[in-house]
């Protein structure tokens, strides 16, 4: 029973000095909310930037047309073969006409233009999806050396500066969400620290009077839960109530309908399940060390 | 009966400075003993040895039968249930009240509420402080606040007082009563007193024995000594 009285005076005495130490409690609230909000804002961010990436990525493909005299035999055997290559996601044949169609109806110039010809002009393709945009090059090259393949592109130089550019991107949006949390966690850290100093008196009769370690640091760990649960609540209720409204006035996509938004719902309470983490883990670790230090252990 | 015993200890801070230098000494149960010597002549080093805020760097200290020089950190609460301290700035907690305060010390050892009640009143009624049992520090003369500092000290029954400069604090006429309350724990409930000091007046009048240490060396063990007999050597 000893441990359960010793964890309930604990949760008693972290709210009571919560409320008792308002001032300087209100300051680590204070710090933890806006270095959560930072963070979260960020995150949001960061994870939205990562989609579009992803997504634009995904829309990456390699376009090989056939040689005129590729046989429905060869369009079948080159399928198989193409679909066997390493990372290639999926590979769609479209034929000369369908093109001459799509073509037709996205401007009726071409329409009167493909009317001079007896015969269709335009050739038949395959368009291949990959799972990993950076073996583009190794793929188109592999497939150029096919027999009835007249050629193999994917954009080259285009699209290269772009999957290194989104490779810059997510790697810089990451890099800044994890230095972004450890300044969370050094500045909630450091005013913890602060109102722990001024009881570090506390501290050293507890000692003195026989009080286990353990004892000693749970109510502060506790109160260093309070602090970071009651600091990630402005960031929570911003991330959820900030996203969705933004999410609606954008239409749910941002500067071209290419790069669209994470739609809120779920979204938001991840996010806001990471915030809330963040600052009770912050929050309990912060008081631990800053207790530690007077523990003299 | 041996309770206390400092076999040849060393203590040499990672400064250099030496508190201790092969300091020997016995106490009995339930003696009454003054620490005298002056600032910094390792008299605080050697009372802090007893409670295992400092570790000799050679040599025992046993405390109970426990050598406390060997005990793991982990393990130092236990030593510290045994032992009462008192110190000169009181440390008592500001915005709990007389009771409050007594309680703590048992609160954090998780003790029951129905077991702490009785003893922190008994505690309290001990030093006489009865009337104030919720009235809170700051509205507590000096002395008062020393009393409560002396009945947590005590609460838990500890078989050791340790008193560092108790009445470093207080004028005389206090200080007289403060010792009057250290006395009647070390008579009424048998237990062992040690305390530091610097008060000539007192020392002189309760002749009991006395430990001088001068520059970390035990140079003088007297019983029922005085500053006088220190000066007369």
């Amino acid at each position: 029973m000893k441990p359960f009285r010793i964890i309930g005076r604990s949760i008693r005495d972290a709210f009571k000095s919560v409320f008792r130490n308002f001032s300087l409690s209100m300051a680590s609230i204070l710090c933890a909310t806006i270095t959560l909000l930072v963070v979260s804002i960020s995150l949001l961010i960061a994870v939205n930037i990562n989609e579009a990436t992803q997504s634009l990525e995904n829309e990456l493909s390699i376009v090989v047309y056939l040689e005129k005299s590729a046989t429905e035999e060869d369009i079948n055997y080159l399928k198989s073969t193409i679909s066997k290559i390493n990372d290639v996601e999926e590979v769609t044949y479209k034929s000369k006409d369908e093109w001459k169609l799509e073509m037709s109806e996205y401007n009726s110039s071409f329409g009167t233009i493909f009317e001079n010809y007896e015969t269709n002009p335009l050739l038949d393709s395959f368009i291949i999806t990959v799972t990993d945009v950076t073996s583009l090059d190794k793929i188109a090259k592999e497939i150029r050396e096919m027999d009835k393949v007249e050629s193999a592109s994917y954009g080259e130089e285009a699209v290269t500066t772009i999957v290194s550019a989104f490779d810059i991107v997510e790697k810089t949006t990451f890099v800044v969400v994890i230095a972004l949390i450890f300044v969370t966690a050094f500045l909630i850290t450091n005013t913890i620290k602060l109102t722990i100093y001024s009881r570090r008196n506390e501290i050293e009769i507890m000692r003195l009077v026989g009080a286990s370690n353990i004892a000693i640091k749970l109510p502060f760990v506790f109160e260093g839960f309070i602090i970071g649960v009651l600091g990630s609540l402005i960031p929570i209720i911003v991330t959820i109530y900030g996203y969705i409204i933004a999410y609606e006035k954008l239409n749910g996509h941002i500067i071209t309908e290419l790069i669209s938004l994470i739609s809120p719902y779920n979204f938001v309470f991840y996010v806001s399940l990471i915030i809330a983490g963040l600052g009770a883990v912050i929050g309990m670790f912060g008081s631990l060390r800053a207790v530690r230090k007077y523990l003299k252990i | 009966m041996k309770f206390i015993e400092l076999k040849n200890v060393n203590k040499t801070y990672s400064t250099g400075v030496t508190a201790l230098a092969d300091l020997s000494v016995e106490i009995s149960k339930g003696e009454f003993v003054f620490v005298i010597g002056h600032t910094a002549s390792g008299k605080s080093t050697f009372i802090k040895m007893l409670y295992r805020e400092e570790k000799p760097t050679k040599g025992s200290v046993i405390v109970g039968g426990v050598n406390v020089a060997k005990l793991r950190n982990g393990r130092v609460y236990k030593l510290r249930r045994k032992i009462g301290v008192v110190f000169q700035d009181f440390k008592l907690l500001p915005k709990l009240t007389v009771y409050e305060n007594v309680a703590f010390a048992l609160e954090c050892l998780g003790m029951k509420a129905s077991e702490i009640r009785p003893k922190v009143l008994k505690a309290i009624e001990i030093v006489g402080l009865k009337e104030k049992v919720r009235s809170f520090p700051h509205q507590l003369s000096g002395g008062e606040q020393q009393r409560v500092c002396i009945a947590r000290a005590i609460v838990n029954e500890p078989k050791l007082l340790i008193c560092d400069e108790p009445t470093g604090n207080l004028d005389p006429e206090t200080s007289k009563e403060i010792m009057k309350v250290i006395e009647s724990i070390n008579k009424d409930l048998k237990t062992t007193v040690i305390m530091a000091t610097h008060d000539k007046e007192i020392v002189n009048r309760m002749k009991k024995r006395v430990l001088l240490i001068e520059h970390g060396v035990l140079t003088g063990d007297y019983l029922k000594g005085s500053y006088k007999s220190h000066e007369a050597i």
